[in-house]
């Protein structure tokens, strides 16, 4: 087996401080708004009684979700024994963990009592997912760790297989987890279902590699690092693959609800008269989520096409994530089928929300967060090759 | 004797009778009421019938339910808490209209305990549907479960608490059925208020108890739940839906 070197980048110059300083600004505001919504009260977001769960909730569960998905580079190498993902793997475990972090910051800070954190680490009603999840995210910082710790140590690389299978069967129930916080409300047309499970597994596969991708290019790229076109263009095919299974997903989704007479009114809202999550959902989640990525993946070789694809498929999960949080909530609960209802809780009607400054900031600075940590810790330990050239990662079957 | 003084003197005897008997009255009242010590019992299932044809255009339910809970708004329709609320129902096709009151359904499976992660959310053994205000960390799961759309969330600092009624801002609340009236042998605020002012359309009892008026109600005359569909079995029935 060649061995690859693994280099820490170098972090003195002012671009990596002016880097990490942006960030920590982002962290910070973040952290302002959560005081502010903790003191105030979530009065000041744009949640209410009818929306529930709002923008924070929107990059909470993208981050969590892409974290797992971000580890699956690592598990192609580990698990599936392909020799060219090896060099990726230790930066995919690094960013799963990251990711998972900024997310559940914006979780947490999300809370109505934040402060009362160690109650939901004392007190658990073992029937709900949440509670579930609570082991799942926390188990999966300890199991991916584990994993890092096993691909950094020389003496432990014998264990990286059996660590790394772990891990991706980890991450497969913490997203199946993830979903089902979503498909197991009973009482909600546009989430109830088991289809959310597999739908959130590969909405991870994908958001977490396109993450992962510009990560990469960015990190190769800043530290002077030459990455080949072999590398890349694998990841271009693998991204390429989940997009299309999400768009696939998706498409069952709304099919079936379109056979079902009871769901037509809620497939009218989402894809003809839902005003802005109609407009998000062909606009952001199909075409700039879905189809553009598609035409530039396997469209165009260049790098900047991948890297614009890449950004496509994040600001695409962004949107689907909205349609499905914020616009599933937006719709009325279903009391009375064939009736139309009124009253001072606004039933019967389409909610309004519109995201508010604080809940924008708690969400950017989650993101901010994931990416500082990233910054971080690849100056501090050895996660990035020293090169991923195609001479370098040839040895590895790179152009087999 | 003239028949005025007569008279006098029946009103007279009438009201003494009724001032040595209430403390009486209300002596059995609260010797059937369960003491603060006695823990709630399976034996029981409290809940409502909502008669929804003698329901009208008014809101005393509301009113009374919002006063006895100490729940006041900020002018915030969006964000104030409702624990209870009129809804107007009209058949799309022949326009036929209803309105009734909707609050927590109280059900036997309550989809807002299954999901609480905390455990705050959690259904006394007399089937009253309850949120612990010192284990909620306020992440809205339940509001998001719920099928009745029964919760609120505090957005903001509350003040006017009852005694009775602990809030607070970043948790979430519902209708509690009134358990501090009903610990202490009382029906519900709502309930009280719709006999004395309003159409007469509720009635609050012990669903498990033959000899309940309610119980006799639901065995002899049509009801149904909302959304039954959903199988909660709730403590709430309507009539007339």
């Amino acid at each position: 087996m060649a061995s690859v070197q693994y280099r820490e980048i170098e972090g003195r110059s002012g671009a990596y401080l002016a880097l990490l300083g942006v960030l920590g600004a982002l962290v910070l505001a973040g952290l302002g708004a959560a005081w502010l919504m903790e003191h105030e009260g979530h009065h000041i977001t744009g949640m209410t009684n009818r929306i529930v769960w709002g923008t924070p909730h929107v990059f909470a569960v993208f981050l969590i979700v892409a974290a797992s998905g971000a580890l699956n580079v690592a598990s192609i190498a580990s698990v599936f024994g392909r020799e060219l993902y090896k060099p990726l793997a230790r930066l995919s475990a690094l960013l799963a963990i990251t990711l998972l972090a900024g997310g559940l910051a914006v979780l947490v800070l999300d809370l109505g009592r934040p402060d009362r954190l160690i109650v939901a680490m004392t007190h658990y009603n073992f029937k709900s997912v949440f509670a579930w999840n609570i082991f799942l995210y926390t188990g999966f910082f300890a199991v991916v760790a584990l994993y890092l710790w096993t691909m950094l140590e020389r003496r432990m690389n014998g264990y990286t297989r059996r660590a790394g299978v772990l891990a991706f069967l980890w991450r497969l129930v913490l997203t199946t987890g993830t979903g089902s916080i979503f498909g197991f409300l009973v009482a909600r047309e546009p989430y109830a279902g088991a289809l959310m499970a597999p739908l959130f597994i590969v909405m991870s596969f994908s958001f977490g590699l396109a993450v992962f991708v510009l990560v990469l290019m960015a990190a190769c790229r800043w530290s002077g690092r030459s990455l080949g076109d072999a590398v890349l263009g694998r990841l271009r095919s693998l991204l390429g693959v989940f997009v299309a299974t999400v768009l696939y997903f998706v498409a069952v989704q709304h099919l079936s609800n379109l056979y079902i007479a009871r769901q037509h009114e809620l497939e009218r809202f989402f894809l003809l008269e839902g005003g802005v999550y109609t407009a998000l959902f062909w606009l952001g989640q199909v075409l700039v989520g879905g189809v553009l990525p598609l035409a530039l993946l396997f469209g165009a070789a260049s790098r900047g096409a991948l890297a614009a694809a890449a950004a496509c498929v994040i600001a695409g999960g962004f949107a689907q994530l909205y349609v499905l949080i914020i616009g599933g909530q937006a719709y009325p609960q279903q009391m009375f089928p064939e009736k139309e209802v009124a009253s001072s809780f606004f039933d019967g009607v389409v909610a309004s929300y519109a995201p508010s400054l604080p809940e924008v900031a708690l969400g950017a600075g989650g993101v901010a967060l994931a990416l500082a940590l990233t910054v971080v810790a690849l100056r501090v330990l050895p996660f990035l090759p020293a090169s991923l050239a195609d001479a370098d990662v040839d040895v590895l079957g790179g152009t087999a | 004797m003239s028949p005025e003084r007569r008279q006098f003197l029946a009103w007279g005897a009438a009201a003494a009778a009724g001032s040595a008997l209430a403390p009486g009255l209300r002596l059995v009242e609260l010797a059937q009421a369960r003491s603060p010590e006695e823990a709630a019992s399976k034996l029981q299932r409290w809940g409502l019938l909502i008669d929804i044809t003698k329901c009208g255009g008014c809101d005393d339910c509301v009113t009374a339910c919002h006063a006895e809970n100490g729940v006041s708004g900020h002018g915030r329709p969006e964000t104030d808490a409702q624990w209870i609320r009129k809804l107007s129902v009209r058949d799309k096709r022949t326009g036929y209209a209803q309105a009734l009151p909707l609050m927590c359904q109280h059900c036997e499976h309550p989809p807002c305990v299954d999901v609480c992660p905390t455990g705050a959310s959690f259904k006394r053994d007399d089937g009253i549907v309850l949120v612990d205000k010192h284990t909620c960390i306020g992440c809205r799961y339940c509001v998001l479960a719920c099928p009745y759309g029964a919760r609120s969330f505090i957005h903001e600092a509350v003040s006017g608490q009852k005694a009775d009624v602990p809030r607070g801002k970043g948790t979430v609340e519902s209708c509690t059925l009134c358990v501090h009236r009903v610990d202490r042998g009382e029906t519900p605020a709502c309930v009280e208020a719709c006999n004395r002012d309003g159409g007469k359309a509720m009635a609050f009892g012990d669903l498990n108890d033959a000899a309940s008026a309610i119980h006799r109600r639901l065995k002899s005359e049509a009801s149904g739940q909302i959304r039954a569909d959903l199988a909660l079995n709730t403590g709430v029935r309507y009539q007339g839906l």
